[in-house]
Parts: structure tokens; sequence; C-alpha cells
């Protein structure tokens, strides 16, 4: 079972805060895999907020690519962030030229470009720029986006961020996703290791999603390109959250009515049943199955945290005002935010969901009885 | 040798015969019973003459033939009355002195079974004993990745959907709009399917219908039932158990004026409508109630005279075109009930059900599509057709279910598949594999006449003569001395438990897989199979 922790605070805070409380959590993981996900970003990133970031590793090769095809479209580099480790590569850990994180100047032509458009494009040249590297391996692209950094690589979550540096000063975030992977169906895969990440939202998840193949083939047929890869059956959270605020614009309270609806009976006793009953319906195929805690990151910064329909994994959020941690042992939490009054920490159980806002004030929670605030 | 003239082309010696009943002269007590249960009248009383040689003591008297005359059973060769293998006058036999025994030679009756050149009529399913599906097995096991569930104690949502499913988007601009949201029924995957009134007993449906009733009132299973081709007594379609039924249109129309009159009175929508347009035991051909069967009351049900064959023609004939019949009734359907009940078709297996698919994706009322495969039962059809027409429920099922994929449609159009499951009786692994290849549900109904009634039908050619109204078990005849054997209750009884032990069994199969908040349709990486091209064909692991 893979560990998580994520953690949000009003000061940026360096990726190590969660890397040490993944070391806490370290006999759930095997090392095969580590990943995390920067957002609300600190230090020099905190002036490009809105300028797009690529994270990847690239070999020599693949960085010379991505020159060539970032200039052919005209994006310029504006400020980067290298890793070039000097030291031996640990054991299980592939040897890689270079660790990059770019930020770009947008090309001038795409001045006055609708967002939507914006966005779109930036996750076709992500895409784009995977295929490519695909065919060689000489790239591994993880975001492409305004204010996102990824970094993910294959070993023990603690001696990878010795070997990169990870507590670099320049390094820091206000809001931090990260995982340390325990592999388990599948060959080990970069691209398998969480977070996931589409158009500025991310998921990470442990636990195995026994629904899979059909709601792959469900996000596959919608015919929106970001939905690919699928190297992890956990990847399919990440993009279920996008389909449902960007196509089908509800918000973050019906993300467990559709992973997790109520019972057939419930929804009988359910103030909006009829309503949830038909996206019961109507969403079938996106019903999860099987043991999964999912804590992730909405585009504006919030980060939730839900649980399977019968609540079979670990999963504790507390804090303080100005911080909050999310984590699946209770020792990771307690690694990261000691002085916090954890008779406030809260663990969601199967109907829940719970959430920490931009400002890091409390933990809101939300229950799948809840009335629904009204759709229109 | 006998002169010319007394053995015909058609003279069979029992040992010719499929079937031989062999019987205990010193075992029998002469009750008669084995001669009056026969449904097909194989046995006779045979009054024999029998030679002794009496030999006295002495030489006063010469050794001579005493004639005697002893009584038993004889079996009769002629076609129309060669043994069936059913096995009743065992049943009956106080005293175990008579059984039939299948030949050990391939028999030759089967060259005269078309005596005054018609073809051999028969009732059950392909005489093939194969299944793909029985070859099928579950290979994605969750152990130590993570925890199995537990079929015993945790809960289980194993619903299906009948019904047009709209996409997310449409369905939330049609809530917004307040407009006509397609019916779409929340129901149990395993339905009963069609089976005629007519080509039941009374006493069949009758406890068909207790049982289904009992399942959804008292254990809340929701569980349908189609009625077949052959309308619906009055009294249910007036009863609140309307909700529990499917109500069949086909080709003969047969029951539709009784259905159409009861509206005004009907409390309840029924569940659905389906229209058959094909079968899977005889595809391209249309129902049969031959005329053994036509008595006053299925008469009076169907709106014909007594006693005459009531073969469906092959197809509605009021139409020519799939667009046509399609949308004209199943919108005519939809609109008798005021859109509130979803109506779809049925049609048997083939490899043109692409072309049917395709269009009832772009026919916004198609509640579904039911596809039947060449296993599925018959109670009366051409022998030539159950055996040799047809396609296979599997690769057909799953090309349609990964048609819908490519379209993006598998939520929209639920896919129900049927014709052989539990053939073997492996019902519950049968469906799940159905399932997990695409279907949204399956239909069975000889199965439930071999465990809720005890048909003795076999793919081995055992009984069979559903079509000619002598079931011995009183399940297909409409004779009520036949008929009297089936105790409704009793079949209602084995209803209930055969579909609590499926239940069971269904959730001992997806809880190793993980799944349990919803019905594992399309989860085609849990399935495995033996054979390396059937393993490519329907896209799923090939294991050995």
């Amino acid at each position: 079972m893979c560990r998580l922790f994520a953690v949000t605070a009003n000061d940026p805070l360096s990726p190590m805060v969660a890397i040490n409380a993944l070391n806490v959590m370290k006999e759930g993981h095997d090392g095969s895999g580590v990943g995390l996900f920067l957002t609300d970003l600190g230090g020099e990133f905190e002036k490009f907020q809105n300028e797009p970031i690529l994270s990847g590793i690239f070999s020599n090769e693949g960085i010379k690519a991505l020159d060539r095809f970032m200039i052919d479209l005209d994006f310029m580099v504006k400020y980067k962030l290298s890793f070039r480790p000097t030291r031996p590569t640990p054991a299980g850990t592939p040897k890689r030229d270079n660790y990059v994180i770019r930020v770009y100047e947008y090309p001038a032509d795409w001045d006055g470009l609708p967002q939507d458009e914006i966005q779109h494009r930036l996750m076709m040249i992500q895409l784009q720029l995977r295929a490519i590297g695909e065919k060689d391996q000489s790239m591994l692209i993880f975001s492409f986006w305004p204010d996102v950094i990824m970094i993910k690589e294959v070993g023990d979550p603690l001696t990878v961020a010795d070997y990169l540096g990870l507590d670099r000063k320049d390094l820091s975030a206000r809001t931090i996703l990260s995982q340390g992977r325990q592999n388990t169906n599948y060959s080990i895969d970069i691209y398998a290791c969480h977070p996931f990440f589409i158009q500025g939202m991310s998921t990470m998840t442990n636990g195995e999603n026994t629904a899979f193949v059909p709601i792959r083939e469900f996000l596959t047929s919608r015919n929106f390109p970001g939905y690919s890869g699928y190297q992890s059956d956990s990847e399919v959270f990440t993009h279920i959250l996008h389909y449902m605020q960007n196509k089908l614009g509800l918000g973050m309270e019906m993300y467990k009515h559709i992973i997790t609806p109520l019972k057939d009976e419930e929804l009988t006793r359910h103030p909006d049943g009829r309503i949830l009953r038909n996206l019961k319906q109507s969403c079938r195929p996106l019903i999860i199955d099987g043991p999964n805690c999912v804590i992730g990151c909405l585009p504006d910064k919030s980060m939730f945290m839900v649980q399977d329909s019968k609540k079979l994994r670990p999963g504790v959020v507390g804090g303080r005002p100005g911080i909050f941690a999310f984590s699946s042992e209770m020792c990771g939490l307690d690694a990261a935010i000691p002085e916090r009054d954890i008779n406030l920490d809260y663990q969601p159980m199967k109907y829940e969901t719970v959430l920490v806002r931009r400002g890091r004030q409390e933990i809101e929670k939300w229950n799948q009885w809840d009335a629904l605030p009204h759709l229109h | 040798m006998e002169p010319v003239g007394r053995i015909t082309p058609s003279t069979l010696s029992v040992g010719d015969l499929p079937w031989q009943v062999l019987w205990n002269k010193d075992r029998c007590t002469l009750c008669g019973s084995c001669t009056a249960v026969c449904p097909v009248r194989a046995i006779d009383l045979g009054v024999h003459r029998k030679r002794a040689l009496s030999t006295p003591v002495g030489l006063e008297s010469r050794p001579r033939n005493v004639f005697a005359v002893y009584h038993g059973i004889d079996q009769r060769t002629d076609p129309a009355h060669a043994c069936v293998g059913c096995g009743m006058c065992t049943l009956v036999c106080p005293n175990g002195a008579i059984a039939p025994a299948r030949s050990a030679e391939i028999d030759k009756l089967r060259f005269h079974v078309n005596q005054g050149g018609e073809p051999r009529r028969r009732g059950g399913r392909r005489n093939n004993p194969d299944s793909v599906l029985d070859k099928i097995k579950f290979v994605r096991i969750s152990m130590l990745t993570d925890p199995a569930l537990d079929a015993g104690r945790h809960e289980f949502e194993l619903r299906t959907l009948l019904g047009r499913v709209l996409p997310p988007e449409e369905m939330l601009k049609v809530n917004r709009e307040q407009g006509w949201m397609p019916p779409v029924r929340e129901i149990y995957p395993l339905v009963i399917g069609s089976m005629s009134f007519g080509a039941l007993s009374p006493n069949m449906w009758e406890g068909l219908q207790m049982g289904v009733a009992y399942l959804n009132e008292e254990l809340g299973l929701p569980v349908r039932i189609c009625t077949g081709e052959g309308g619906c007594p009055p009294r249910l379609l007036k009863s609140r158990f309307l909700k529990y039924v499917i109500l069949q249109i086909a080709s003969g129309y047969f029951g539709w004026d009784e259905i159409i009159h009861a509206l005004p009175d009907m409390k309840e929508d029924p569940c659905a409508i389906e229209i058959k347009y094909g079968q899977g035991a005889k595809p391209g051909d249309g129902g049969l109630l031959m005329w053994y069967k036509v008595n006053k009351l299925i008469a009076a049900i169907r709106g014909v005279p007594q006693g005459i064959s009531l073969p469906s023609p092959p197809t509605h004939q009021t139409k020519y075109s799939i667009e046509e019949a399609v949308a004209k009734m199943i919108q005519s359907m939809s609109m008798a009930w005021g859109f509130r009940v979803p109506v779809y078709p049925k049609i048997s297996a083939t490899s043109t059900a692409m072309a049917v698919l395709n269009n009832l994706t772009r026919n916004p009322y198609a509640a579904g599509l039911a596809i039947d495969g060449e296993d599925g039962g018959t109670g009366a059809a051409y022998n030539v057709s159950m055996d040799h027409m047809g396609h296979p429920i599997a690769s057909n099922l799953r090309d349609a279910y990964l048609t819908l994929v490519k379209l993006g449609r598998q939520n929209e159009l639920p896919l129900f598949a049927g014709g052989g499951i539990g053939k073997n009786g492996n019902l519950a692994a049968n469906a799940a594999a159905l399932i997990m290849l695409g279907a949204s549900g399956v239909q069975t109904g000889k199965y439930i006449m071999q465990a809720a009634a005890g048909c003795l039908g076999s793919e081995g050619d055992r009984c069979n003569v559903c079509n000619t109204g002598v079931c011995p078990k009183g399940i297909t005849s409409q004779d009520p001395r036949l008929d009297r054997r089936l105790d409704p209750e009793k079949v209602a009884q084995r209803v209930v438990d055969l579909y609590m032990s499926f239940d069971t069994e269904l959730k001992k199969i997806v809880a190793p897989l993980g799944r349990s908040t919803s019905l594992p349709i399309g989860m085609s990486d849990a399935l495995g199979i033996g054979d390396a091209d059937a393993a490519e064909r329907l896209k799923i692991k090939y294991v050995l």
C-alpha cells in the first residue's frame, strides 16, 4: 500500500517536509517510486505565477529536442531550475541526464487567447512532448502548467530527495502532494507514479481501483486527448475529477456522488435523491471500487481527501490555522505538524469529503447525505 | 425373413433408436404406471406367448411343449413413438424395474424423423453441450496487493440498469431544462427470459410469477421476468405485480389485444417492453406454438381459434427496414405508456448485430438491446434451426460492447445477453463472464425450467418434446392432467432458491476481484481463457 502525505501552509515549505513525513511512514512503501506535486509556489517561482512551468526528466538528446520544439512554438525560457546530480545514482534509481524545471514565456501570438484555449494548448504541448519522448525514452514529462512543479523518480523517497538535493532553498511551495510508492500490479513505470496531473488539478491514491478498466474505457471514449496514459489505475481519479469539473461543470461536492454514489435505497431517502440517482446512472462507469484513499489538489489550491465507499483505507487530516496536513498514516501527520491539537484531527469516513481551502483556516467537512447546493 | 412389404425403409429395431428401455421382468409388478406416464407412449403392455419344454419324470410321458402367456413391456420402434429418454418410467416405477439407456451406437432414428416430409421439430436447445462461457476463468484475484472483499459480510450493490441512460452532459441539461428523461429501471442482472404463456403451462407461469413477486416484495431483489410472445393473463395485467414483468411483443402480436385493452386498468406500468425481432434458438424464424398446445385458455389470451398451430412470421410483417422497424415500433410502444416505460429490441446473435446496434445508438427512444445466442432454448422450433443456425453469444456480445465503447456509448445502451447461460449448470459463472465481457445483464429461460421445475431436457437430446404439449413434468404442457403434476408453490420456492444461491455465487465471484460497489460491467481484465484464439477474439487474457 502506498503512503501519501500532503501539506498546505500559508508560508512556503521545502518539499523535504513531505519527504520526511513519507520517511516516517517508510514501512508502507517499498521505494519503487516517489512523486511530488508542488503548487502555490514560493521563492523565485512566485514571480512567475502565470507562466507555464515544464517539469520532466530529459536525456541530453531530449533537452536538445525540447529546445528545438519549444523554440519552434516561440516559447522562451524565463527561469529554470536544473538538477544534474553528480553523486552516484542510488540503487534502483535509473541514471538520468537532466531533471528539468523550466518557466517559459508564452509565445507572443498567444496574447489575448481565451483562458480555455490557453489551457487546452498547454495540455496538448505536454502530451506532444510526452509522445515525442516515449519514442526514444528521451523525455519524461510530468506537467506543463503555471505555478505547478512535479518531480518523480524511482527509488526510496528520502534517498532520492538527498540525491536530487531537494532541500535547496530555491524550491518551496505552500501546497505539496507527495507519494511513496508501493508498486502493486504493474511493472515499475515512472508514469505510474502518483500524484497525477491534468490541467491544474492533481490527485494521488493509496489502494487499488478494481474498476479501472471500465473507467478507463469510459474516459478514453470521451474523445478528450488529456484522458490518456493510465500506466496506473489511480490516474483515473484525477481524470474523473477533471471530467466532473471541466466537462460537467460540477463542484467538488459532487465528486463522492460520482465515484462512490449512495446506494439505490439510500437515494430514496436523500433530499436530492432524484438528481443524484440520475447522476449515478449517467456516471455509472465512473464508479470506483476497491480500497482507496484519494488526496488531491484543485486548481484553486484547495486540498481534499475522500475515501472509498467502504472506507477501507486509513487517512487523517490535522493541523492548525495556517498549516494543515493530509496523511495516509497518523505518524506522518505527527512528524510534519507535531504542535497541533490532535483532538481536532479528522479521519473522513465513507460518506465524507474533507477540504482545506487556500486560506488554510479550517477543515471543511461535507457529507454525502447533505442537501446539495443549488445546481444552477 | 418377412415377406416384402412388412419391412419398410423406416422400420427400426429397438437398437436403432437413441434410447432403449430396459425392463426387468422379475421386479415388475405389472402396475402399469410406466406405460401410463410415458409422454410419447414409447412403451406398451406386451402380452407374449412363451414356449417351454416340459420334461416329466419317468418314461411314461414324453417331453412336450408348453405354451404360456406372460405380460411385460414392449418398446415401440416407429419414429413417432421412439423413446425420448425422459426417464419418467423410472421415476414412477415402485420397484425400479424399468429405465431408459442411451444407445452406444449412433442411432438410426435421425434419418427417419421426417415422416410425411415434415422435418423434425422439437423443444430444448442446440444439441451440443460445449460452452465457451464455461471455459472462461476469473483470474484477477485481489489478495495481498489489496485485500479481497468478503462475500458474506461486505455490502454489495449488484443491480443493473435497463433503459436508455443519458450521457452525463445531456442528463444535466435535461435536468436543467426539465426535459424528458428516458425511463430507467434498476433491476437484478439475471432476468427470467421470455417464455410465453402457451409455451409454458399455467402452473409453471403462476409459479414463476409467484417466485418473482416473493423475491421482490419479501427479499428486496428486483428480479424481472419477460412474458415471451403470448400475451399476459388479464388478472396479472391489472395487478400491481405487472411492474415486475417485461411484456414482449413479437411478430405474431399474440395477446396484444388483451394488453392494449387492459391499458386503462393498469395500476402499474410494466417494467419494460421487449420487441422480439429474433431468437437465438431459431434465428430468422418466428415463434411457434404447435396446435397441440392451443387449448381454450391459450386461444382466448392469444385471440385465436383453438387447436391450430401458431407460427409467427419470421419478421414483423408491417416493416421493411431496420430503421423503420426500430423507430416506429419503439416509438409507438413508448407512446402507449406515455414514454414512461423502457422499450428495447431483442435480436438473435448474428454477424449483422452491429448494424442493429449502430442504428439503436441513434434512436433516442431505444432502451437497450438484448442479444440471444445460438444456445438459447425454445419451446418449439425446427431441429435444423436449433442445431445449425445462429451465432455464439460470447463474441457477439463482446463485439457489441466494444462497438459501444468505440462510440463512447457503453453506458447509454445496456446490452442484455442470453443463450446458453448456465447450460451446464454454471449459471453464476456464465452470467459473470458475460457481464465482464460487457453485458449489463443476462437472460435465461432454460436454466430456470431445469432448476425451478425439474425440466428433464438436455443437450444430449433427452426429452425435448416441449413442442407437442406432452411435457411429462407439466412445465410446457397445456393438458390439465399433466399440468397438475407441477405445484406452482413449489416452483415459486425453487425460483427463490435459485436466485438466492445465484446471488451468493455472484458475490463469491466478484468479491475476490475486489468488486462490490457496482456490477463489474466490462471488467475484462478479470477474465482469462486457456485458448489463445478465443482470448484474442474476446480481447481477454490467454492463460495456461
